[in-house]
């Protein structure tokens, strides 16, 4: 049989295993299984790559296998479970990389047609824009850089400038392909792009943003795909596109915003409301709530990002078990858009040993919220702030929140009386069923913990 | 007419992930992100074949950096996506 269409049949082969793994993907109990189909669908797929007739020598190629396996390797065992979304915005990063230098290696290594040249610049466009853009969200998210959304005069007026700078260089390389130096300038204004698209962006709206760039780092290897007339690269590459924008989707319902608004948010004025919440803030001491918790026979915990950051899931773990040893109910609710990247909390609960069936959605938890004897809130503000319910004019007005303050207790564990990450105040802080347990949520349980056990 | 062949291809995996992937659950999603970033890595099969080719220097280098970036997001994409989905258990 003729060498390529061997590969192409393997292709196919290996395309069907992505989407069965994919599929498989779709269950908590079959997950692990998927992601190694599609792991072993990526492996037999470079295995027959490595017999195509235009490779002459293998050097250069096992190096570089083995130097990118060894730093693969290495990063994802050394990663902690808090830092995920700043690994895979790093990965989306890489992986755009990855795509611009297949398409400019497919561009410099001969003259192309029209009609390749344009997918494979827009492909070069897309993937520069991925790396530089995962870059600047990466350093928001370890705070490298501010996590403000950073904007300066006529910011979006160069955007424009830069966007209508790359379609003319992309456009006078592609009626005159032997013109590389074109393409050069299209690199260098791609990678600006991905630099100022990002930079204007708050740090609470990172979850759509990884979530996009993961999309875009799909598309990137799809545009590849058709730049190269590679059908594997296009079906894996529209998986991701695919899975990047309904993650998007997802985040920007979740904040009752659209993609557009998020986008440019930091362009706009800021939303200040004059609505002064009127209330009396009632701290308590764990000694106190400790006595609530042992009555209590359903708990709600709802966890937010201040609970990563505390490290607290392990010490809540605990006191679930402690309360289960008690006769009550203990479930989880989580908000689409707690953490930082979509899912975010479940990882983290998950790595403490919760039972995934305990992990429910939002709309689960608010069907019954009444029937819960308490709420408590770890580190999580906006996605709890009842404004968004109840206070038109407040800039989170709409949004779909967890509706804690509706159950019979509310404790809501804070550092401080900051407002959230969105700067937006919460009533919820203020009611009358509230009771605010200050300190560091990690010290906070382990206290309650401590007293369960003596 | 090739184009427009790639580009039915394109059109039926497009709508297929749009059905496969609104059917994961919220709970999964981190995995599916990173699961998604290591397939994203796919463009490794181009880069091989840019990188094993004599054409130009230039392109053989390009090559090289694609085989070795697009191989960190396959081996840990995978890796770090099944450390985590080992921890999601039922009790």
């Amino acid at each position: 049989m003729d060498n390529l269409v061997f590969i192409n049949v393997v292709y196919v082969f290996a395309a069907a295993l992505f989407i069965f793994g994919l599929k498989l993907l779709g269950h908590p109990a079959t997950a692990r299984k998927g992601n190694i189909l599609s792991g072993i669908a990526m492996l037999v797929a470079i295995i027959v790559t490595l017999m195509d007739q235009n490779i002459v020598s293998y050097g250069w190629i096992i190096v570089s296998v083995l130097a990118g396996s060894v730093v693969g390797i290495y990063v994802s065992q050394k990663v902690e479970m808090t830092g995920m979304p700043e690994l895979v915005s790093l990965f989306n990063g890489v992986g755009g990389l990855a795509s611009a230098a297949v398409a400019t290696a497919a561009i410099v290594a001969s003259d192309l047609s029209s009609g390749i040249a344009t997918i494979s610049v827009i492909a070069l466009i897309i993937g520069a824009v991925t790396f530089s853009g995962s870059f600047v969200a990466w350093g928001k998210l370890s705070e490298r850089i501010s996590g403000k959304p950073i904007v300066f005069h006529l910011q979006a007026i160069a955007n424009y400038g830069l966007i209508a700078a790359t379609i003319l260089f992309s456009s006078l390389y592609v009626m005159d392909p032997s013109s590389i130096t074109f393409v050069y300038v299209v690199i260098a204004l791609a990678l600006i792009i991905g630099v100022m698209v990002v930079l204007p962006i708050g740090g609470a709206d990172m979850p759509v943003v990884i979530s996009l760039l993961n999309s875009y780092s799909g598309l990137a290897a799809c545009a590849a795909g058709f730049a190269l007339e590679n059908n594997l690269l296009i079906v894996a590459g529209a998986l991701v596109g695919a899975s990047g924008i309904i993650l998007t989707n997802i985040m920007c319902k979740a904040m009752n915003r659209s993609l557009i608004n998020v986008l440019t948010s930091g362009f706009q004025e800021v939303v200040t409301n004059d609505v002064v919440v009127e209330g009396e803030i009632k701290p308590i001491i764990t000694e106190d709530a400790f006595y609530v918790f042992e009555a209590a026979q359903s708990i709600l915990v709802i966890p937010g990002y201040g609970m990563a950051v505390a490290q607290a899931q392990h010490a809540m773990k605990e006191l679930q078990e402690l309360l289960e040893k008690n006769d009550a109910e203990v479930v989880y609710g989580i908000h689409p858009v707690a953490g930082r990247m979509p899912g975010h909390m479940n990882v983290l609960l998950a790595e403490a040993d919760v039972s995934y069936d305990l992990l429910l959605e939002m709309d689960e938890v608010n069907s019954r919220m009444e029937n819960f004897d308490i709420a408590i809130v770890i580190g999580a503000n906006d996605v709890v702030n009842p404004a968004a319910r109840e206070l038109k004019g407040s800039p989170i007005y709409g949004m779909p929140v967890i509706n804690a303050d509706l159950a019979k207790n509310v404790f809501v564990i804070k550092r401080s009386m900051s407002s959230g990450f969105a700067g937006v105040e919460n009533p919820l802080f203020f009611k009358d069923n509230t009771r605010m347990i200050f300190g560091d949520a990690k010290e906070v349980i382990s206290n309650i913990v401590r007293q369960f056990n003596d | 007419m090739i184009t427009i062949y790639l580009l039915f291809i394109l059109m039926l995996a497009i709508f297929l992930g749009f059905e496969l992937i609104q059917k994961v659950p919220a709970t999964l999603h981190t995995p599916l992100m990173s699961g998604a970033n290591a397939i994203s890595g796919i463009t490794i099969l181009a880069a091989i074949v840019l990188a094993g080719n004599d054409s130009s220097t230039a392109a053989t280098v390009l090559g090289v950096i694609g085989v070795f970036c697009a191989t960190v997001n396959v081996v840990g994409g995978y890796l770090v996506t099944d450390r985590m989905l080992a921890m999601f258990k039922k009790k």
